[in-house]
């Protein structure tokens, strides 16, 4: 995904004058391929990230179309105030590209977990969060990003992750894609973003085996919420279940919850979020184990559907 | 001629005003009276910077603020915001009468400068440390479009606390943006007391020469001064201009200079305002 996200910027570039690459401090065959391909339109701009995103901001009011590329803890929290000034409220159309979002960097800790970026970009009027869940989507959504107004954060994964999603399902940012959908009633919906989709489709795939179906929402969109799809599906649904690799304060299940108080008083069906708890990570490994440590692995989202099924059945 | 700032053993250059500018000063306290409040100070020491840019240095169109050939003046020190406002009324981009709105609800004049509301200001600011990056994208900018336009931003000198500012001079100086000037308004006093207290910049020259700037210092307060340093630009070829501009703070009311207390006030008395415009009478 992290490749094909770059490779599409250059694409981009390739079709589009408009199209500008900040990097902070990548690696070099990057930097040589910048003066390659994209000559006076590529920066790598150093460990400055205060600046880069500003500097974006200035190049946008000249009409570019900045992607700035760097780890996703530091695009965000790092210049946290540049991004909700300088992007958000001129509504800019940058590209905030953050690598190894989520548990992505588990080994190098607490310092690198961007585990609350969809929550704290979320929390930004004018702001677009889009987590993809494969490097396809990510080629389907890229074309997309070039004539979308105002900011958007896009979160990256680790990389050579499953291809899950389906071309024809298309993509349309802001709109959910329903990956697989139950029949019949008393259906369970799973709603998920980024690579969360991908163990969540493993769940229902489990959890079918047993006779429980699971319509699964992929939610690739975080910002603005497909709100109107939830709701429709939400409305089928005798139990929901948000996953997402991300904190449970603000992301994903916070959205979710949002909405359907918002706009189901008194007929909300009972939901469970699963997500990183409130704390640092204190432990290391890798992003399987510590997804696994947060009951975000297919096991545990399955498990998670029958208790709630059972605790539904006890009530 | 120059007194000491605050008791520092700092000079502030004191230089008489004339005419324009002290009509510009009533203007300021126009908007001051309009909103009740405002940053005194930081936008007296602002006066003949602003002046000098709008009436001899920029390139603009009043009747058309988006002229893709102007000038882009960004002030990064937005809360100095009531000395741009007076220039843009002055030069017709908005009818004097908007500056008696300044704060209100209604009106297109913040206590901060906000693009897309107000006609000529080309960046949100108020938050400090954020002009000279956005700054360093835009004359980066014009210069891929091949546009002989040029930027100014004007900081601080509290604002220059700021590590983006130094992030955005390494980059300034990477790229030899020679269309790109800083101008500090240098009044040696932030919000909390003299610079010189809360945390020193000297010595400032060497410290933009030593980042590659092209380097000037002027009497921030004459005309004559400002205008040659400014027709004069890069100061340096192939290099980012810094012009350290010595301001006194609260310039023009004797009661306010050099005065930490005039940095910001609010519940401005009308007995106080008209305390200010016989300040201005007097000089």
């Amino acid at each position: 995904m992290r490749p094909t996200c770059v490779d599409k910027v250059f694409e981009l570039a390739e079709r589009d004058p408009r199209v500008a690459y900040i990097g902070s401090d990548l690696d070099p065959p990057l930097v040589k391929r910048m003066k390659q391909e994209m000559p006076g339109r590529a920066f790598m701009e150093g460990v400055s990230e205060q600046h880069i995103v500003g500097m974006s901001a200035g190049l946008a009011m000249e009409g570019f179309i900045p992607y700035v590329h760097t780890i996703a803890t530091f695009i965000t929290r790092r210049c946290y105030e540049q991004v909700a000034v300088d992007l958000c409220l001129h509504n800019l159309p940058v590209r905030l590209i953050g690598n190894g979002g989520g548990l992505v960097y588990a080994p190098l800790g607490p310092t690198h977990l961007a585990i609350e970026d969809i929550a704290i970009m979320r929390a930004l009027p004018n702001m677009t969060v889009v987590s993809v869940c494969d490097a396809d989507e990510m080629k389907r959504f890229m074309d997309q990003t070039l004539d979308w107004p105002g900011p958007i954060y896009i979160r990256l994964a680790k990389g050579f992750d499953p291809i899950v999603s389906r071309p024809e399902l298309g993509f349309t940012i802001g709109k959910a894609i329903v990956m697989r959908e139950a029949i019949g009633r008393d259906r369970v919906l799973l709603v998920s973003t980024g690579v969360a989709t991908t163990r969540a489709l493993d769940a229902a795939t489990t959890l079918a085996a047993e006779g429980i179906e699971c319509t699964v929402m992929h939610m690739h969109t975080v910002k603005p919420l497909d709100i109107e799809a939830l709701l429709h599906h939400a409305g089928f649904a005798r139990l929901i279940v948000t996953i997402e690799e991300h904190t449970l304060v603000g992301g994903l299940g916070s959205a979710v919850v949002d909405a359907l108080i918002e706009h189901l008083p008194g007929a909300m069906p009972p939901v469970k979020r699963l997500g990183i708890p409130d704390v640092f990570a204190h432990k290391y490994g890798s992003q399987d184990q510590l997804m696994e440590l947060y009951g975000l692995q297919p096991p545990a989202i399955a498990q998670t559907v029958r208790d709630g099924l059972q605790r539904r059945r006890a009530a | 001629m120059a007194n000491d700032v605050a008791g520092t053993g700092r000079l502030a250059p004191h230089t008489r005003l004339d005419k324009r500018s002290v009509a510009l000063r009533r203007l300021v306290v126009r908007a001051l009276d309009g909103g009740g409040r405002g940053h005194v100070g930081s936008s007296l020491s602002l006066i003949e910077i602003m002046r000098v840019l709008y009436d001899d240095i920029l390139r603009y169109r009043a009747d058309q603020p988006d002229w893709e050939d102007r000038d882009r003046c960004i002030l990064s020190k937005g809360h100095g915001c009531i000395a741009q406002y007076v220039m843009l009324a002055e030069k017709g981009f908005f009818p004097h009468d908007v500056l008696d709105t300044f704060c209100r609800r209604d009106s297109i004049l913040g206590g901060h400068p906000e693009a897309g509301k107000i006609p000529g200001v080309e960046a949100s600011t108020g938050a400090l440390g954020h002009g000279l990056p956005i700054g360093v994208g835009r004359a980066m900018g014009l210069r891929m479009k091949g546009s002989d336009a040029r930027v100014f931003v004007i900081t601080g000198d509290g604002e220059i606390n700021e590590g983006s500012v130094w992030e955005a001079a390494l980059s300034a100086a990477k790229h030899r943006l020679s269309n790109l000037t800083v101008m500090i308004d240098y009044n040696k006093i932030q919000s909390a007391g003299p610079t010189a207290e809360i945390l020193d910049l000297e010595p400032l020259a060497d410290k933009w020469r030593a980042f590659r700037f092209g380097v000037a210092e002027v009497d921030g307060h004459d005309i004559d001064a400002l205008r040659h340093v400014l027709t004069n630009l890069p100061v340096e070829a192939d290099k980012p201009t810094a012009i350290i501009c010595h301001t006194v703070k609260g310039k023009g009311l004797s009661f306010a200079e050099n005065d930490p207390g005039w940095h910001h006030k609010s519940s401005i008395k009308k007995e106080v305002i008209t305390e200010m415009y016989d300040a201005l009478e007097m000089l």
